[in-house]
């Protein structure tokens, strides 16, 4: 049964890597990106150095724990038990060198985390605020006078329209309960936390209209709060804010 | 170091020796079935519990698989007598709830109890060479603490408003506002009541499981001649030493907000609901920090006695010490002291300062480091053995085959860019399910074939151990290891129905064969309760040795008696003598002395 058991354990790491070599054939793969380059094309990077560097120790322990099934099943084995309560040398290879691979991870990707969340754009090419609530996003522009938190700010509500190549500074806020601004195209996501203003920013270059999810359990509809994110030359955006904005004035 | 303990008393003993009235008989039975002060009783009354609960939480988390391949279709037979209201569909009510008490049962009545509880009780004293706990009343009050806990969740399913639905982390303010969600009003109370009778619960175990292992081992154990279950026992114990109390003030804390109108979770002016929310001046991410101090550790509580189980198994079968025996104690060492200082990575994208979230990215990723080196030491354990194909060591294999998934795929989320795509996704729940099932539960099963012939006396069949064994790993990682590429698509946990989303909609054909396995997978499960219940009453008999195996447990009869050991122990080595040139046979018991002479050639081997 040895036999058996050891080309069972084999079939692990083969499928493994056959449904991850599959999915992205039959596009079960990360979403499409359409963020400015430096933004969702360093998370994929990092996804794949990961995926490759993890798939290989993955196929190495697998193999392994597959050949010592063959080789020491005690039904076909002619080998004596090898006696042995371990080896120093072998301890401190096994140790050192995840360890070092590991620190290496660490500190490759201190720069894209920095770029994501720490370093706040000083001259953002719009600036936004975004209130989540049970069980929708209420998306706030600056009107005329080109400022947040005046009189004649824009109001929209699960809508959110940006200007392509243009960074978006965004204040992200709550006003119950947690939710999280999840856009997967665009590699973001962020939690809204009542009583925190969280600075996010992103930059799509690409035309086209994406999904926004809320990521964070926020109560019963939490499934259907649902915003749509779209992307648009300027002339585009423009027209549409100004549209909005006498919409807003029409109906005070 | 070590002290023994023929001496120690037992208040169990009292209730034998009155008259023959039915009176009697009735406190005999209470007392040596019900009310039993024997860690051994107290053992099985936990696996037996625990168990039931397992089939709970199955079924729950089959609710959830069927509204993720069917939203909103009617359930088959048993829609029409639950959901009567809604023609027998699931309501988005009912499916936060579910994915909530799933999570909850799972976790608390099911995973950190069958571990300390069942078999920490079971087999501390056994294998440390003692006659009981150190603490058999407090002992028998740790099971029994349980009860208003099972109680209380359970009341809390029936609740106005329907059951607690804020996850099985209750983050504020959603699970402290009564108004914010409708199953939040007294269910979340009854929820945090529960939780806090396991947390006191776990408290008695752990005080009780550490003095005694350090006190109560028979002569000649010392640390590190504890088997890796031990270990495991014993770190677990201090983890939740040291961790449970901030889980129970914070439940407290999360009480006081809920019923005495405090704001610890709640911050200034806060409307739910367009209700006001009280108090205030509090924040929620407060709670998520308490939380996690907790319920990262308890990962490893999760984990740690399953490791030593396995690495006990695993010598066992090889017929080979364990490789690395102090490496491997170290590094459950490391993964304990690690554990304290790690919890933030569950809140990379929760608000947190980004600065914390870098602190917290690196210990991370260090923690990876242990794990690492106790799979290279179980790998060097089955390197040139004589492997035998027992079912509890096909478990443990099982186990190390899918700890490697689970904890290549942890890597991933550790890297704060990477979890700020997957975070919240079908990643990490396939990363927790290969740690949960595929690591603990394999190895738990593992732990049953293996231990049941000291619980029961008898011996489990090993065809149908094989079988079961078999159709559990296909079809859990049918279930399980395609949710690596539904997170990898973004797929975001807890939602009802993610397919009104245009990105997740193409994933419904393969939420439908997860589904499908999942019930599977359940199903496959009778063969486990048959083989179990029948073995119990109609299994061959065994001795006291069954396996051939090194540990003190294997030198008290099966099952032992009252007391434990016919003989009192001493023990001569460590518990993986196993192919020691010492002896012939190719095992050498911890109790068996060494022949005349061969105090010189052991001192060679270490």
């Amino acid at each position: 049964m040895g036999r058996f058991w050891s080309l069972f354990f084999l079939l692990v790491p083969i499928l493994g890597v056959a449904t991850f070599v599959a999915a992205p054939m039959y596009h079960y793969w990360l979403p499409e990106d359409v963020s400015i380059s430096g933004q969702g094309d360093v998370v994929d990077g990092l996804f794949y150095f990961i995926l490759y560097l993890t798939g290989a120790v993955f196929i190495g322990t697998e193999v392994v724990l597959f050949w010592f099934m063959w080789k020491y099943d005690a039904a076909t084995t002619k080998e004596p038990v090898k006696y042995s309560h371990g080896n120093h040398t072998l301890e401190i290879v096994w140790t050192i060198i995840p360890a070092g691979t590991l620190l290496f991870i660490a500190i490759y990707q201190m720069n894209a985390w920095a770029d994501q969340t720490m370093r706040i754009p000083k001259n953002p090419g719009l600036e936004i605020e975004v209130v989540a609530r049970q069980f929708e996003w209420r998306i706030k522009y600056p009107g005329p006078d080109g400022k947040l938190g005046t009189q004649d700010d824009i109001h929209m509500v699960n809508d959110l329209h940006i200007p392509k190549d243009k960074e978006v500074l965004m204040h992200l806020k709550s006003m119950d309960v947690l939710h999280s601004f999840f856009l997967p195209n665009l590699r973001v996501k962020q939690d809204a936390v009542p009583g925190m203003s969280i600075p996010v920013w992103y930059t799509a270059i690409k035309s086209g209209s994406y999904d926004l999810v809320c990521a964070e359990l926020c109560g019963w509809g939490h499934y259907k709060m649902k915003g749509r994110l779209t992307v648009e030359s300027d002339e585009d955006f423009a027209r549409w804010l100004e549209g909005v904005r006498k919409n807003q004035e029409a109906e005070q | 170091m070590s002290t023994a303990s023929i001496g120690h008393g037992h208040g169990h003993a009292h209730s034998h020796a009155s008259g023959n009235d039915s009176w009697a008989n009735v406190k005999k039975f209470l007392s040596s079935y019900v009310f039993s002060l024997d860690h051994k009783v107290i053992g099985i009354q936990f696996l037996f519990s625990t168990l039931l609960w397992f089939f709970v939480g199955g079924i729950l988390a089959l609710g959830i698989r069927w509204q993720l391949a069917w939203p909103w279709a009617d359930m088959p037979v048993i829609g029409r007598m639950l959901f009567s209201a809604e023609g027998g569909q699931i309501s988005p009510e009912f499916y936060t709830m579910l994915v909530s008490m799933h999570a909850s049962v799972m976790i608390f009545f099911v995973i950190i109890p069958i571990l300390a509880g069942a078999f920490g009780n079971f087999l501390i004293p056994l294998m440390i060479g003692a006659d009981d706990m150190a603490f058999p009343t407090l002992n028998m009050l740790s099971y029994w603490f349980m009860w208003p806990a099972f109680i209380s969740m359970t009341l809390s399913f029936f609740a106005h408003g329907g059951g607690p639905s804020s996850g099985w982390t209750v983050y504020p303010p959603l699970s402290s506002v009564p108004s914010a969600a409708p199953g939040s009003h007294n269910a979340q109370t009854l929820w945090l009541i529960g939780l806090t009778f396991v947390g006191v619960s776990s408290m008695m175990g752990s005080v009780n499981y550490l003095t005694t292992i350090i006190m109560m081992r028979a002569p000649g154990m010392t640390m590190f001649r504890l088997p890796l279950t031990i270990w495991g026992m014993f770190i677990t114990a201090v983890l939740q030493a040291f961790a449970l109390p901030v889980l129970t003030a914070a439940g407290f804390m999360q009480v006081m907000d809920r019923v005495m109108g405090t704001g610890f979770f709640i911050p200034e002016g806060l409307t739910v609901n367009g209700i006001d929310a009280g108090a205030g001046g509090g924040q929620p991410l407060l709670w998520q920090h308490l939380f996690w101090f907790y319920s990262h550790p308890a990962v490893y509580i999760m984990l740690l006695p399953a490791m030593g189980m396995v690495s006990d198994i695993l010598a066992c079968f090889a017929r080979k010490p364990i490789f690395g025996y102090k490496p491997m104690v170290y590094s459950i060492s490391g993964i304990a002291g690690l554990g304290f200082i790690v919890w933030g990575h569950h809140m990379f994208m929760s608000g947190m300062n980004p600065a914390l979230g870098m602190t917290f990215m690196v210990s991370t990723m260090m923690i990876a480091l242990p794990s690492a080196i106790k799979t290279f030491n179980w790998l060097g354990t089955i390197w040139g053995g004589k492997i035998q194909y027992t079912t509890p060591m096909l478990f443990s294999l099982g186990f190390l085959s899918m700890f490697i998934i689970a904890g290549l795929s942890g890597i991933f989320m550790a890297a704060t860019p990477v979890d700020r795509f997957i975070h919240d996704t079908y990643f990490i729940v396939a990363h927790f399910h290969y740690v949960l099932f595929g690591s603990t539960a394999l190895a738990v099963f593992g732990a049953i074939h293996f231990w049941f012939p000291k619980m029961f006396g008898r011996m489990m069949n090993e065809p149908l151990g094989k079988l079961h064994f078999f159709l559990t790993i296909i079809f859990f990682n049918g279930t399980f290891f395609t949710m690596h590429i539904l997170g990898t698509g973004g797929f975001p946990r807890r939602l009802a129905d993610p397919y009104h989303y245009e990105t997740f909609k193409h994933l419904q054909t393969m939420n439908q064969f997860m589904t499908i396995s999942a019930v599977l997978m359940v199903a496959v499960q009778v063969i486990f309760v048959f083989n179990f219940i029948y073995s119990m009453f109609w299994g061959p008999r065994c001795g006291r040795n069954p396996w051939h195996a090194n540990g003190l447990e294997w030198s008290a009869p099966s099952p032992p008696g009252h007391g434990n050991f016919d003989v009192q122990p001493i023990v001569y080595r460590g518990p993986y003598e196993y192919g020691s040139p010492e002896t012939d046979q190719d095992y050498y018991p911890q109790t068996q002395p060494p022949p005349a002479g061969a105090l010189a050639v052991a001192k060679d081997h270490h």
